[in-house]
C-alpha cells in the first residue's frame, strides 16, 4: 500500500510540476488574477460602503452570500460533532474527592454519597495533577483584556485588519484558556452549553435576518443600502453599518461553535472532567 | 519582500510538514502542525495577506493544535507507522 | 551551457512560492492515502488544505504592492457618483483571493474538530486506531 501510494504521488506530483511553467510570473501585477474583477473592488469599495478595509467590504458586503452560508457551515459542524460525541449524564459513576489540608485522595463508586463541605474536600479529575499558582493568576488577570481586544478586533474591522471571525476565534480561545488553565467544570459553570447553542443559532439568525430585513424593505437579499430607511443614514454609511452587524453575527456563531466543540472534544461527550 | 527570509521560511514549512506525518508520537504531531501553522502565518504577513496571517495564527496556532491534543489525550499517543 | 543554468535557475526562483505549493500538496495527499493512523490521515488533511490557501494567496500577491487597506488621506471624496482617479490598482495586493481563504481556514477549523470526535469515537469501539487492526476486528465479526 506504501509503495503505491508513494507512486501515485510522485506520478501527481510530476504531472503539477510540468505544467507549473505555464503560470504566470509570481508578483506579477498584470496577471489575470489581478485584472480582471479585483480592479473594480479596489477602486469602488471605498465609494461604495465607506470601509478602508478592502477584504472585510468584499467578505460581508459584495459577497455577502458566500459568508452567510460559511457561518451556517460551521454551526452545522459545531451541531455534528455534538450529535457525534454527547453523552447523557449516568448515575453510576465513580468520583474522586480530595480532602485540602491533608491530600487524602477518596474515591466514591456508583452514586455512594460524596463531601458535602467544600471547604474541606473539593472534587477532582481521574488523572489530576496540582494547578500551579502561577498559571491560575496569570490567566484569571490576563482573559479579560484578551476579551477587550477581541471586542476591539470586531469593531475595528473597517480600518485594520480584523473583523468577524478573528473576534470570534479570539473570543473562543479566551474561554478554552479558562478552561485549561483553571477546571473544565469551572468553565461549563461559567458559560453552559445551552447558552452556546442559544449564541451559535443567534448568530446564523442574526445574518441571514439581516438579509431578509432587505429583502422585507423592498431591495434585493443581503443589499444593505435598503437599511438606510431603518437607520436614518444615506445608503453607503447603511452599507457600512450593516456590516458591522453582520459581523457581530458572524462573531457570536464562530466563538459559540468553536468552545462547543471544546467542550465536546476534552470531555470525550461527558462534560464531566477535562483537559 | 526580502527573498532570504522568503526562501527559510519555505524550507521550515516543508521541513515541518514532512516531520509531522513522520514522528511515531502523536502528540509530537499535534505540536509539530503547530509550529507548521506558525511558519505559514509569518509567510503570508510577509507576503501581504495580514487579515489571512491573522486569522491562521488565531485558528492554526491556537484553536487547532488544543483541539489535536484534547483528541490525543483521549485515545492513545503511540502509534506504529 | 552557463545560459541555460541561469535560465533554470530563474525558473526556480521565480516560481518558488508554486514549487513548495506542490511538494507540501504531494506531502499531505500521500499522508491521506498511505498511513495507517487515523491521526496521522486529519494531519495529512489540515497539511492539504493549507497548501491550497498557499497557492491561492501566492496568486494575489503584487510586486510593489501593500497591505489591501486604503490609505486615508487618499480618496476622500464620498458622493457615489464620483469615479475615483486617486487609487491606483497596483498598488495594493489583489483582496479577492484573501477574501476566500479566510472562509477556507474557518471551514477547515470545523471540519478538524468533527475530523477529531469521529477518531475518538472509533478508538472507543474498537480499541485502537491503526487501520490495519480495524479491518482486522471488522473482518473477524
Amino acid at each position: 500500500m506504501k509503495i503505491l501510494g508513494r507512486v501515485t504521488v510522485i506520478l501527481c506530483g510530476l504531472l503539477l510540476l510540468v505544467y507549473v511553467g505555464e503560470f504566470p510570473d509570481f508578483a506579477d501585477p498584470q496577471s489575470p488574477a489581478s485584472t480582471h474583477v479585483s480592479p473594480y473592488y479596489i477602486q469602488n469599495a471605498l465609494e461604495d460602503t465607506a470601509v478602508p478595509n478592502l477584504v472585510t467590504a468584499i467578505l460581508a458586503d459584495y459577497r455577502g452570500y458566500d459568508t452567510m452560508f460559511e457561518a451556517t457551515v460551521i454551526f452545522t459542524a459545531g451541531l455534528a460533532c455534538f450529535f457525534l460525541m454527547r453523552l447523557p449524564k449516568k448515575e453510576e459513576r465513580v468520583v474522586f474527592y480530595r480532602h485540602r489540608a491533608t491530600g487524602v485522595t477518596l474515591r466514591i463508586d456508583d452514586c455512594g454519597a460524596v463531601p458535602k463541605d467544600t471547604q474541606a474536600f473539593h472534587r477532582i479529575d481521574s488523572q489530576w495533577v496540582p494547578r500551579d499558582l502561577i498559571i491560575r493568576s496569570t490567566t484569571r488577570l490576563l482573559i479579560p483584556f484578551v476579551q477587550i481586544y477581541a471586542l476591539y478586533v470586531l469593531a475595528h474591522g473597517h480600518h485594520s485588519p480584523g473583523g468577524g471571525f478573528q473576534a470570534g476565534v479570539v473570543l473562543g480561545a479566551s474561554i478554552i484558556l479558562l478552561a485549561i488553565s483553571q477546571d473544565l467544570r469551572s468553565a461549563i459553570s461559567k458559560i453552559k452549553e445551552k447558552t452556546l447553542g442559544i449564541l451559535s443559532s443567534l448568530g446564523v439568525l442574526i445574518y441571514a435576518g439581516t438579509g431578509f430585513l432587505c429583502l422585507l424593505l423592498g431591495e434585493s437579499f443581503l443589499d444593505y443600502g435598503a437599511l438606510a430607511s431603518l437607520l436614518g443614514t444615506d445608503r453607503v454609511m447603511a452599507r457600512s453599518h450593516g456590516i458591522l452587524i453582520v459581523e457581530v453575527g458572524v462573531a457570536m456563531a464562530v466563538m459559540s461553535v468553536l468552545i462547543w466543540i471544546y467542550y465536546n472534544l476534552s470531555s470525550a461527550g461527558k462534560q464531566d472532567e477535562g483537559l | 519582500m526580502i527573498w532570504q527570509l522568503d526562501l527559510i521560511i519555505l524550507v521550515l514549512v516543508i521541513v515541518c510538514a514532512i516531520a509531522a506525518i513522520n514522528v511515531k508520537d502523536l502528540l509530537s504531531a499535534a505540536i509539530l502542525l503547530s509550529a507548521y501553522s506558525f511558519m505559514l502565518c509569518l509567510l503570508w504577513a510577509v507576503m501581504g495577506a495580514v487579515d489571512v496571517a491573522f486569522t491562521e495564527a488565531t485558528v492554526g496556532a491556537g484553536v487547532s493544535t488544543v483541539f489535536c491534543v484534547a483528541a490525543v489525550f483521549h485515545t492513545t499517543r503511540r502509534t506504529k507507522d | 551551457m552557463r545560459g541555460y543554468n541561469m535560465d533554470l535557475l530563474n525558473l526556480i526562483a521565480a516560481k518558488a512560492n508554486y514549487w513548495t505549493y506542490i511538494i507540501l500538496m504531494m506531502v499531505g495527499f500521500y499522508a491521506l492515502i498511505a498511513k495507517n493512523n487515523l491521526v496521522k490521515k486529519i494531519v495529512g488533511m489540515t497539511i492539504f488544505q493549507t497548501a491550497v490557501l498557499l497557492f491561492y494567496v501566492s496568486m494575489s500577491t503584487k510586486k510593489g504592492g501593500t497591505i489591501p487597506i486604503l490609505h486615508h488621506g487618499e480618496t476622500t471624496s464620498l458622493d457615489p457618483g464620483h469615479v475615483s482617479a486617486l487609487v491606483n490598482v497596483a498598488d495594493y495586493v489583489n483582496p479577492l483571493p484573501h477574501v476566500l481563504m479566510l472562509t477556507a481556514i474557518v471551514v477547515g477549523v470545523a471540519t478538524l474538530g468533527v475530523a477529531l470526535s469521529l477518531a475518538i469515537k472509533v478508538y472507543k469501539t474498537y480499541g485502537t486506531l491503526e487501520e490495519d487492526e480495524i479491518n482486522l476486528q471488522l473482518r473477524n465479526g
